[in-house]
C-alpha cells in the first residue's frame, strides 16, 4: 500500500497527498490543487485530428479540440480556478494553433478570461506560435509541488508530469476494460492525458512501472467515478 | 459431362468458349476480334485458380484459340500490367480485383469488348457489402460495354427475383439516359423521366403479358446446357438492356431470364439419435463424439462442419482423444496459419484424410470428390446454409448426399427437426435483398474517380442502376461526394486537402497519384478484426515459468478482442491444443503448451456464431405449438414439451412465452421470442433499461436463440398482478425508440461496426503508402472518433451507415421491431413458484455468457475491492 494514499470510496473525485499538499483527482482527467486554486490538465494534444490530413490525406473529425475544450470548460465552471496549467504536448504539433477554428479560439480566450494560464512545454509543443495567449514556461513549482511535462527518471518527491498517458486495464470474467488513469506511488504522480484523440499507454509498460520502483496505485477515470486500483489487479496489454 | 467439378464450370463457360472460336475463324476478323470477352467473377480467390485449371484442359484437348487468365491478390505486378496491354479472352477474378480493374485509368478500353460476365455463388456474394460493391463494378461494366450479358451461378435461393434484379441495370443504360435531369432533394422520391420511359416500356410491351411466377417451359427447356450436379439449381440471364423483363413477378424492374435445373438424387439427411436424454444446454455436443468418431470410421471421407472456430477446436481435441485407430483427422478454420490450411487443403485434395473439422470457412470452394459423408454439429441455424454444406458430399447428380445433423441440446434438437422438414421441401431462408451500404458507395466514388474524371449525374445514374441502390436519393449521393472530397464535416475544415476536386467543367477528378495509390492499397469490403499472432514460446529449463520470447512455431492468430481478456496464466483451447497464456509480446501472444488433461480456464466460446434464421424459427415455433408434431421428434423431447405444458403452458405458433419466477434470493423474468441471440441481445438490454426504470432493479441477463432471461433484485410477479398491463408495456414497440437511440449509441457493438464503415470508406486507411502499419497499431483509436463525431455531428455520413448496418448486422434491430409487432396483445404471461422446464433452458446460459447488465464501473469497483481488502488485512 502506498504511503499517503487517502482512499474516499464514495467520493466521485478521490483525494492524495502528494508532498504535503492535497490533490483532488478529477473524474475528467484534471487536478485539482484547493490550496492553490490551480488546475492542472495534461497532453491536451489539441488540433490532433486536422494533424492527420495535412500528413496522410485521413480526413479525421475536426471535432477533436472543441470536444477536448468542452470537457476544460466543464471543469474551469466547477472548481472556477485562479490559474490553469496545461502541462505540456497542449497542441499536437507546433502548427496546431494556425490550424485551430475561430470559434475554438475563442474558446480558449473565454476560459484563459481572468485567470493565470500557463502553458508548460512539451515534447510536442516544445516551440508554441504566439496568438493563443496566456503564459510560457518549462516548468511551475507551486508549494511542494513541481510541474514539468516529462516525469524526471530519478525520484523528485512531490513531482506532477504527464506525457506518458498511462491507462490501466482490468480483466476479469472474460471482459476487460480500459481506462485512462492517474498513476501515483505518494510521492510522485502521473497525469492521463485530456484530449480527445489522445491515446494510451499501460501502466504496466516498462517505461511507467519504471518510475515507480515501490510500486503504485492507479485511479481509472470510470463512467461515473474514479477508481483506484492496486498495481496487482492490473492486466498487461 | 465431365467428373465432378469440372461439368458445371464448362457449361458456365460454353457459351463464351463457342463464340470466342468463332470470334477467332471469322474473316475478316472484325474489330472485337481481340481483347477480353469473357469475365468471371468468384467470392474465392482459390475457387477461381481452380476453375482456371478445370478450364485449361479441355480448352487444350479441344484445341481451342482461348486464351485463360487469373488475377487476384497474388498475380505478380509484371503479369499485371502485361494482361492490362494484352488482355487474355477469358479473365477468372475476385470482386475485389474486380474494383481495381474498373478504377483503373484504362478500363474504359480494356472492358469495351467485353460480352459475358458470369458471377459464381452469386447467392453467397449477394448477401454482403462485397455484393454492393461488385453490384456497383457491374454497372460500370454495363455501362462501359452495353452489349453485355451477365449470367449468375446461385443455389437455390428464397426470392430469385432479387438475383434476377442483380444482374441487370435497373434503368436504361446511363449512356443513353442523357439530359436526365436530377430530381431535387425533395422530389428525390418522385420516378425520373427515365424510369417512366421503362414504364411505359414495360407496359406496352407485347412480351410481357403481366406476372407470371414462373419462367415459360419453353425457355427453361431451352437452357437445360447448364446441369447441377448437386441439389442446387442455377439462375442463368441472358443479353439484357433493352428487355423488359420477361416472365418477371414485378413489372417494373428489369430482370434476367431465370433457369432452374432440377434433380440430382435427394439428400439421405438424418438426425443423428442417440436414444438418450440430450442436455437442456450447451452447443459443443459432447456426448456425441464416440458416435461421430464410428461414422469417420465407416466412411472413406467425412467433413465434420461446426459454427464456430471454438467450436472446431473442441470438437477436434475430442475426436483426437477417442481416435484408437490413428486416423488422419485434421482441423480447417480461419484463424490457423496459412501454411497449415493450405497443407490440410492439399492433403484433403490427395485423399489423404478420413476427416477434417471445419468451419464456415469450407461452406464454397473447392469441391472434393471424395468426401462420402458430411456431419453437422449443433444447430443448422439456417436451412440454406444446410443445403450448402450437405451439398459438399458426393458430387454427383445419380447419387444422394449422405449427411447427420447432431444436436447439442434439446432445443437444437428441434431446430434438427425443423431444418430436416426444410430440406425435404427444398425450402429456403436466405436472407433478403440489401439496402446498398453507403461506406462501399463512398470508395466506389474515389475509384470512378480515379478511373476518369466524373460527371455526377452521370455517376448517380449509374449507381442507381445498381439493384441495391435503386433507392439512393440524389441528396446522399452528393453526401456521398463531399464525404470523399473533404470527409462530409459541417466544419469545412479540410478543403484544401480534397481527395477529388470539381474542375471548371463540372466534372470530379482524383487530386493527385499518391491519393489513388492509397484507394487502390485500401480496396475492399472485408475488414478482418485486428489480430495478433499466437506463437508458441519456449520455457527456459533453467528458470520455471520463464519463457522465451522467440523461436517458437506460430499457431495462427487470435483476434485482438480476445487477447485482451486474457491474462497471463489463462488457459484456452486453439490449434487444437490447450494453451497456456504466457503474455503479449510485440504483436504476438506467447503460449506454452498446458500440461496433458488441463481444462482450458477461458470459456472464449459464447454459443454460436451465425443466429437462428427467421424462416427455421418460425418452423421451431410450430412443431412446439402442435402436439401432433411431437411422435416426429425423438421421444425425450417430445417428454420435455408435455412437462413444459403440464408445469406451464406452451406458447402457439404467433405467441411470447413470458415467465417469472422466483430463485434463490433473486426474481427472473424469462422470455421465448425465437428470434435469435443478436436480436435477444438487443432485446435483453432494453428490457433492462426498461426494468430500472419502473423500479424493479434488474441484475443482468443472459439469452441464446431461443430466449433471455433477466434477473432483478423485486419481484416482477407482484408487480404483474397489481398492473395488469405491466408485462404488455414491458414489451411494447416504443422501446424501440429512443432507449434503443441510447443505448445504441454507447454500445461496444456499434463501436465496432463503425469501426468497420470508417476503414470501409476509407476514414481509417488499412494500409498507407510509404507506412507499415497493422491493426493494433492504428494510432487513433475508432472508439474515441467515433464518440466525438456522434457528439459533434450525429448525422454524419459514417455514422448513418453504421446506424444501416446495425439494423441488419450485429444487434439485428430489424428483426427485434418484426417481433415486437408480431407478439402485440399475443404476450402469455405465467406467474410460476419456480422455473419451468423451457426456462431451464437460458438460465443455463447464465454465466457462461458476458453478462451484459454488467458496466465498466462494476468491474473497476470489484477490482478497488480487492486493494481495499489488502489495504485492511
Amino acid at each position: 500500500m502506498a504511503a499517503g494514499l487517502r482512499l474516499e470510496k464514495t467520493h466521485k473525485h478521490p483525494t492524495l497527498l502528494l508532498a504535503g499538499e492535497t490533490l483532488m483527482l478529477d473524474l475528467c482527467g484534471g487536478v485539482w490543487l484547493p490550496e492553490h486554486r490551480t488546475l492542472i490538465v495534461s497532453d491536451l494534444h489539441l488540433e490532433k485530428g486536422s494533424s492527420y490530413a495535412a500528413r496522410t490525406g485521413q480526413f479525421l473529425p475536426p471535432y477533436d479540440t472543441r470536444e477536448t475544450l468542452a470537457c476544460l470548460h466543464e471543469a474551469v465552471i466547477r472548481h472556477d480556478p485562479a490559474r490553469v496549467v496545461a502541462l505540456g504536448d497542449s497542441f499536437h504539433d507546433h502548427r496546431g494553433p494556425e490550424r485551430m477554428e475561430p470559434g475554438d479560439r475563442a474558446m480558449v480566450a473565454a476560459l484563459q478570461e481572468g485567470r493565470d494560464w500557463v502553458w508548460i512545454a512539451g515534447n510536442h509543443d516544445a516551440a508554441v506560435s504566439e496568438g493563443v495567449g496566456g503564459r510560457y514556461a518549462d516548468a511551475l513549482a507551486l508549494g511542494g509541488l513541481i510541474l514539468r511535462h516529462e516525469p524526471s527518471p530519478e525520484l523528485v518527491p512531490g513531482e506532477i508530469a504527464g506525457h506518458l498517458h498511462p491507462c490501466g486495464k482490468v480483466a476479469m470474467r472474460g471482459r476487460a476494460v480500459r481506462r485512462r488513469c492517474f498513476v501515483s506511488d505518494g510521492t510522485r504522480l502521473v497525469m492521463p492525458a485530456f484530449g480527445a484523440f489522445a491515446g494510451g499507454l499501460n501502466v504496466r509498460d516498462r517505461a511507467i512501472e519504471g518510475l515507480f520502483p515501490n510500486g503504485f496505485t492507479a485511479h481509472l477515470l470510470g463512467d461515473g467515478r474514479v477508481f483506484s486500483i492496486g498495481r496487482a489487479q492490473l492486466a498487461r496489454d | 459431362m465431365a467428373p465432378t467439378g469440372a461439368g458445371k464450370t464448362l457449361a458456365g463457360f460454353l457459351p463464351s468458349l463457342v463464340a470466342l472460336s468463332e470470334r477467332a475463324g471469322a474473316k475478316p476478323a472484325p474489330k472485337a476480334a481481340k481483347g477480353l470477352h469473357t469475365l468471371y467473377i468468384s467470392p474465392l480467390k482459390a475457387l477461381a485458380v481452380d476453375i482456371a485449371r478445370n478450364l485449361d484442359a479441355p480448352i487444350a484437348q479441344i484445341d481451342l484459340p482461348v486464351r485463360v487468365e487469373t488475377r487476384t491478390g497474388d498475380t505478380p505486378a509484371h503479369k499485371r500490367t502485361r494482361q492490362i496491354s494484352r488482355p487474355p479472352d477469358i479473365l477468372l477474378t475476385t470482386p475485389e480485383q474486380l474494383a481495381l480493374l474498373i478504377a483503373h485509368r484504362d478500363a474504359a478500353e480494356f472492358f469495351s469488348g467485353l460480352r459475358c460476365v458470369i458471377l459464381d455463388e452469386l447467392h453467397a456474394l449477394v448477401t454482403s457489402k462485397r455484393g454492393d460493391l461488385l453490384s456497383l463494378a457491374l454497372a460500370r461494366l454495363h455501362r462501359l460495354s452495353p452489349d453485355l450479358a451477365a449470367i449468375g451461378l446461385s443455389a437455390t435461393v428464397r426470392e430469385p427475383d432479387e438475383l434476377r434484379k442483380y444482374l441487370v441495370p435497373q434503368v436504361l443504360g446511363p449512356a443513353s439516359a442523357g439530359g436526365r435531369i436530377h430530381t431535387s432533394p425533395n422530389e428525390a422520391q418522385v420516378p425520373s423521366p427515365v424510369r417512366e420511359r421503362d414504364r411505359e416500356r414495360d407496359a406496352t410491351s407485347p412480351e410481357n403479358p403481366g406476372p407470371s411466377p414462373q419462367p415459360s417451359p419453353a425457355r427453361e427447356r431451352g437452357r437445360v446446357a447448364v446441369s447441377a450436379l448437386d441439389d442446387v439449381a442455377r439462375t442463368t440471364q441472358a443479353p439484357l438492356p433493352p428487355f423488359p423483363a420477361e416472365g418477371g413477378g414485378n413489372a417494373k424492374s428489369p430482370m434476367a431470364d431465370l433457369v432452374t435445373v432440377q434433380g440430382g438424387a435427394k439428400a439421405d439427411l438424418r438426425m443423428l439419435d442417440l436414444g438418450r436424454s440430450l442436455p437442456i444446454a450447451g452447443h459443443t455436443a459432447w456426448h456425441s463424439m464416440p458416435a461421430i468418431y464410428d461414422l469417420i470410421r465407416e466412411h472413406r471421407t467425412t467433413l465434420v462442419f461446426v459454427n464456430t472456430r471454438l467450436q472446431a477446436e473442441y470438437t477436434f481435441q475430442e475426436l483426437w482423444r477417442l481416435n484408437d485407430d490413428a486416423l488422419p483427422i485434421a482441423i480447417h478454420h480461419g484463424s490457423l496459419d496459412a501454411q497449415q490450411r493450405r497443407r490440410v487443403e492439399a492433403a484433403m485434395a490427395a485423399g489423404q484424410l478420413r476427416a477434417i473439422v471445419c468451419t464456415a470457412t469450407l461452406d464454397l470452394g473447392i469441391d472434393w470428390g471424395n468426401v462420402d459423408l458430411v456431419v453437422n454439429v449443433g444447430a443448422p441455424k439456417g436451412a440454406s446454409r444446410i443445403m450448402q454444406r450437405i451439398g459438399r458430399a458426393n458430387h454427383r447428380m445419380d447419387e444422394p448426399s449422405k449427411a447427420y445433423l447432431v444436436p447439442g441440446n434439446r432445443f437444437e434438437m428441434l431446430e434438427c427437426q425443423a431444418a430436416l422438414d426444410a430440406v425435404e421441401e427444398a425450402a429456403q431462408d436466405t436472407p433478403d435483398a440489401r439496402l446498398g451500404a453507403l461506406d462501399v458507395l463512398a470508395q466506389h466514388v474515389l475509384g470512378m474517380a480515379c478511373a476518369d474524371a466524373f460527371d455526377p449525374l452521370g455517376l448517380y445514374d449509374e449507381i442507381v442502376s445498381a439493384s441495391p441502390y435503386t433507392g439512393l436519393t440524389w441528396e446522399s449521393f452528393e453526401q456521398v461526394v463531399d464525404y470523399v472530397a473533404t470527409g462530409g464535416y459541417a466544419l469545412r475544415a479540410y478543403e484544401r486537402f480534397a481527395k477529388i476536386l470539381r474542375g471548371p467543367d463540372g466534372l470530379w477528378r482524383v487530386r493527385d497519384a499518391r491519393t489513388a495509390q492509397a484507394y487502390r492499397m485500401n480496396v475492399g469490403t472485408i475488414v478482418e478484426a485486428a489480430r495478433v499472432r499466437v506463437r508458441l514460446g519456449r520455457t527456459l529449463r533453467g528458470k520455471p515459468g520463464a519463457v522465451l520470447p522467440k523461436g517458437g512455431r506460430v499457431l495462427g492468430e487470435i483476434e485482438d478482442e480476445f487477447a485482451d481478456t486474457l491474462t497471463i496464466g489463462d488457459t484456452f483451447l486453439f490449434a487444437g491444443e490447450t494453451l497456456r497464456f504466457e503474455g503479449l509480446a510485440e504483436d504476438e501472444a506467447l503460449v506454452t503448451r498446458a500440461p496433458l488433461g488441463t481444462d482450458p480456464a477461458i470459456p472464449s466460446y459464447a454459443g454460436a456464431k451465425f443466429p437462428l434464421s427467421t424462416f427455421l424459427a418460425e418452423r421451431v415455433r410450430a412443431i412446439i405449438a402442435d402436439p401432433f408434431e411431437w411422435d416426429r421428434l425423438p421421444k425425450q423431447i417430445g417428454d420435455y414439451l408435455q412437462q413444459q405444458r403440464r408445469r406451464s403452458v406452451l406458447p402457439g405458433e404467433r405467441d411470447l412465452l413470458v415467465e417469472t419466477f422466483p430463485r434463490g434470493k433473486r426474481h427472473y423474468l424469462t422470455a421465448f421470442p425465437f428470434e435469435g441471440r443478436l436480436a435477444h441481445q438487443t432485446l435483453g438490454m432494453l428490457l433492462t433499461r426498461r426494468l430500472e426504470r419502473d423500479g424493479l432493479r434488474p441484475l443482468g441477463f443472459a439469452a441464446n436463440d431461443y430466449g433471455i432471461a433477466i434477473w432483478t433484485t423485486r419481484d416482477v410477479s407482484e408487480r404483474a398482478a397489481l398492473d395488469p398491463d405491466f408485462i404488455g408495456d414491458l414489451f411494447a414497440v416504443d422501446m424501440l425508440g429512443d432507449d434503443l437511440e441510447a443505448w445504441l449509441d454507447e454500445s461496444a457493438m456499434m463501436k465496432r461496426t463503425f469501426r468497420q464503415c470508417a476503414v470501409i470508406a476509407g476514414l481509417i486507411e488499412r494500409h498507407h503508402p510509404g507506412l507499415k502499419k497493422s491493426g493494433r497499431q492504428v494510432t487513433i483509436s475508432t472508439d474515441l472518433i467515433y464518440d466525438v463525431l456522434r457528439k459533434h455531428q450525429p448525422d454524419h455520413l459514417l455514422l448513418r451507415a453504421a446506424r444501416q448496418d446495425a439494423a441488419t448486422g450485429l444487434l439485428d434491430v430489424r428483426r427485434l421491431g418484426m417481433m415486437l409487432e408480431r407478439i402485440q396483445g399475443r404476450i402469455i404471461h405465467r406467474a410460476l413458484d419456480r422455473v419451468s422446464p423451457l426456462s431451464v433452458s437460458v438460465m443455463l446460459e447464465i454465466g457462461r455468457e458476458r453478462v451484459y447488465g454488467e458496466g465498466a464501473d462494476e468491474i473497476l469497483a470489484e477490482a478497488e475491492a480487492e486493494l481495499l481488502q489488502e489495504a485492511l488485512s
